[in-house]
């Protein structure tokens, strides 16, 4: 068996950035980040795709410039008319690569090549053979699938001449509702949320009644309160054949994230030393690891050997 | 040990009854409580002066009374009216409402609780009823006994 | 819209069962179909105590059938790699028991039963999120689905504008447990606990379940070392699940419900919206729940459908006492102002 050095990836911006802000992150990605792989688009709410899908194309241009792959992400929960035809419009983007976030997109991209998204539920071999033989051609693991399944999706994945990805960096998305809970924090629905999403770059975070900070919110997405670091563990991942890393985007500066991740991919730098920079983001929460372990989400464990 | 007052020497036999009367006639009992079978949960009716031990092996299932100054070593304690507790063992109350309307307290080990509430409620029919028969020449006193429970709690919820 | 009983079609009332005596409950309280779990992570409500055995099973199947009522079986989970054995064992067994229908989420497992028993009725289950037309017709034509179980975030309209749009049936709740989450996409509880929903079939398992109450009655409620919420002495209590706890955040001077209140859902008075919305069968949540529930909740939804297919005006008795935190709410179904 020969296993090649992983990929690394941007995740799609999971937050409501200003679209100007958006929009210079990816250039500065062009310019700086050395990953291989940029996935763009709203995967939470369709309320907020119009400010971006007008940059759409410049965004892109610059990326694919830049070296990069681009791949458009759908909308990961499709209710209403608006999350519908938005799905559709992604899909029948001519040339474009796709990643599916829920069925409906499926619907409409099975028969030619794409990807399944971290938010769609593939949690097995059957269920990747079952999609592998639809089109899919790359896998991006659910958040919670710990390690030895990952492993073990990593080996029927290759038979079936498909790729795995992981996300290895960023809060994780940990639950989607119907309900956005950005608006019920400001006493609002989703329908008249004037947009309060986008005070919170990185989530807005919710403490128990301890005191204890537990969780963020994202719209009509729930977060993990800290932020997945694997940066231990991408030696072990690439050795169970995960093709690719990926980096969920935040507001801290991720092209020197994706530089650490680099530089332990490429053996240029020593786990310790890349673990003590991230260390050295001063996020606002700390980090975990433990749905890797199998262990609760939010624990950090230590490093495997 | 410290002698038990007089009415819990009473009780004790009673009890004693009903546990070997379970483990006999509902052997499915201990299959649905797996090795929480093995633990020991206090039932603390708390208008009564006294609480129940139980601990359900299968081989020799032991229901005893102990005064409430006086509770043995337990896992998990279920404690609630006389009344509501019957009702739930009897099948016509729901734990999970109970629980919600804060007339049933549980502490300790919530899974073998859990564990034990769902194999009570896989008895269908009366368990009391199955006891009631069980006191030989006093099975009738029994039933009276318990016919007398059901039409007070029927009063005391209408 | 016209509003005679003629319109509706007689829908199936799908009812829980948790255990052997919960399910004879059931259908002695007028259920039309049951659906249990086996006793393992291959259903979503794996608990202590809970569930069926195989044998338990087969006889369930036999007293169904000699009732005239049905029995389903919720294959519901998703089977991590390297586990998916216990999924099929699952669907044989259901094939092999003539079990009416299987209740699955995962492509994996709803592909395997297509392909292996191409006779076995597949339910979409609520924990697949198919929440679209495009979504359930996905699952319709590549996987032989009959009925969808929608998920409990859709407005009534919402309802029959999908039921227009989808080529099988459409089962939805009606009574019980509100789930904030979109079923099937929450790993909340692994992440505080280390067990998964998704995966082990377990929301807030019960062993990291902490209660405590102290002198003057107020009760705190924890899962795994999180505090979920504090009650008063006189305050009605919540499941101690993450989606229902109390928390504080940024620009909030009070701690608040931030996804949900503790409620149960009750769409007692949108049946007859249901029924004309072109809804095959109505559902009612709570396998967790003693068979006194049981026979509560179905007796008086019994009543309540057969009222309306009647003519009847629908009085349907107070289940107010068997509801989380004594509150109801028709959840999502009334309005998008829900949302």
């Amino acid at each position: 068996m020969t296993t090649t050095t992983p990929s690394l990836t941007f995740g799609p911006v999971l937050f409501n950035w200003k679209p100007e802000a958006w929009r210079d992150f990816y250039f500065r990605v062009a310019d700086e980040a050395p990953v291989d792989t940029v996935y763009i688009g709203e995967t939470i709410c369709s309320k907020r795709a119009p400010f971006f899908v007008t940059l759409f194309d410049e965004v892109r241009d610059r990326l694919v410039a830049a070296g990069k792959t681009v791949v458009f992400s759908t909308l990961s929960e499709t209710v209403l008319k608006i999350d519908r035809n938005l799905v559709e419009s992604i899909c029948a983007m001519e040339g474009a690569e796709i990643e599916a976030n829920d069925a409906s997109a499926l619907y409409y991209l099975r028969g030619r090549p794409h990807r399944i998204g971290p938010l769609f539920n593939a949690y097995n071999e059957e269920t990747l053979r079952a999609l592998a033989a639809k089109g899919a051609h790359h896998v991006c693991a659910p958040v919670e699938l710990p390690g030895t399944s990952l492993a073990t999706l990593c080996a029927s994945a290759r038979e079936a001449n498909v790729t795995v990805e992981a996300q290895v960096f960023g809060r994780q998305g940990l639950a989607l509702s119907a309900r956005c809970y950005h608006a019920r924090a400001h006493g609002r629905t989703k329908d008249s949320c004037q947009f309060v999403c986008e005070n919170d770059a990185d989530g807005l975070d919710l403490t128990t009644l301890e005191g204890k900070p537990v969780l963020a919110i994202n719209g009509i997405q729930t977060m993990s309160y800290d932020y997945l670091n694997l940066i231990a563990e991408v030696p072990a991942l690439a050795a169970m054949g995960v093709s690719a890393l990926r980096l969920s985007p935040h507001s801290c500066d991720m092209v020197k994230v994706a530089k650490m991740f680099r530089g332990v991919l490429d053996g240029a730098i020593e786990v310790a030393e890349a673990s003590r920079t991230l260390d050295g983001l001063n996020l606002s929460a700390p980090y975990s690891n433990g749905f890797f372990h199998g262990k609760p989400g939010y624990s950090l464990q230590r490093a495997a050997d | 040990m410290r002698a038990l007052p007089i009415p819990l020497m009473l009780v004790q036999p009673i009890l004693a009854t009903i546990g070997s009367r379970v483990a006999s006639g509902r052997p499915e009992l201990f299959e649905r409580l797996g090795h929480h079978a093995q633990k020991c949960f206090v039932i603390d009716p708390i208008d009564l002066p006294f609480v129940l031990a139980l601990r359900p092996v299968p081989e020799a299932p032991k229901l005893t009374a102990h005064r409430r100054s006086d509770l043995p070593a337990h896992d998990a304690c279920i404690a609630g009216s006389f009344i509501n507790l019957f009702d739930m063992i009897d099948g016509a109350l729901d734990g999970d409402a109970l629980f919600f309307s804060r007339d049933l307290r549980i502490t300790g080990d919530i899974e073998a609780a859990v564990a034990l509430r769902n194999a009570l409620d896989d008895l269908d029919g009366s368990i009391f009823d199955d006891v009631g028969t069980a006191f030989g020449p006093f099975s009738k006193p029994a039933a009276l006994a318990i016919a007398g429970l059901r039409s007070l709690r029927g009063r005391s919820r209408s | 819209m016209t509003t005679t009983p003629s319109t509706f079609t007689r829908p199936e009332l799908i009812c829980p069962a948790g255990t052997p005596a919960g399910l004879r409950a059931a259908i002695e309280a007028g259920a039309d179909a049951v659906y249990c779990g086996l006793q393992n992570a291959t259903n979503a409500r794996n608990f202590p105590g809970l569930n069926f055995s195989v044998k338990e099973l087969t006889e369930a199947v036999a007293y169904a059938n000699a009732r005239n009522a049905k029995v389903l079986l919720a294959i519901n989970t998703f089977p991590p790699a390297g586990k998916f054995d216990l999924w099929k064992d699952a669907i044989d067994t259901a094939a092999r028991l003539g079990l009416h229908a299987v209740i699955v989420a995962d492509i994996g497992v709803a592909a395997y039963a297509a392909r292996t028993y191409p006779e076995l009725r597949v339910h979409l289950s609520v924990q697949a999120g198919a929440s679209s037309p495009e979504a359930i017709r996905y699952y319709c034509e590549e996987f032989g689905v009959k009925r969808v179980v929608l998920p409990r975030i859709l407005t009534v309209t919402e309802i029959a504008d999908i039921h227009r749009q989808i080529p099988c049936e459409i089962e939805t709740f009606i009574f019980g447990n509100i789930g904030m989450m979109a079923e099937g996409r929450c790993s909340l509880t692994n992440y505080i606990t280390g067990i998964s929903t998704n995966m082990d079939g377990v929301c807030s398992p019960a062993a990291d379940v902490r209660y405590e109450e102290t002198a003057d009655g107020t009760l705190t409620t924890r899962l795994g070392g999180v505090m979920i919420d504090r009650f008063g002495c006189n305050e009605s209590a919540g499941y101690p699940t993450i989606c229902k706890g109390r928390y504080t955040c940024a620009g909030k001077s009070e701690p608040y419900y931030a996804f949900e209140e503790p409620l149960t859902l009750n769409l007692s008075s949108l049946l007859p919206d249901l029924m004309r919305a072109g809804v095959t069968a109505l559902k009612i949540e709570g396998r967790q729940r003693s068979r006194a529930y049981v026979k509560a909740v179905v007796s008086a939804y019994r009543k309540a459908v057969d009222d309306i297919m009647a003519g009847r005006e629908v009085a349907l008795d107070s289940l107010i006492a068997l509801t989380e935190g004594s509150k109801e709410s028709q959840g999502a179904f009334r309005s998008k102002t829900w949302r």
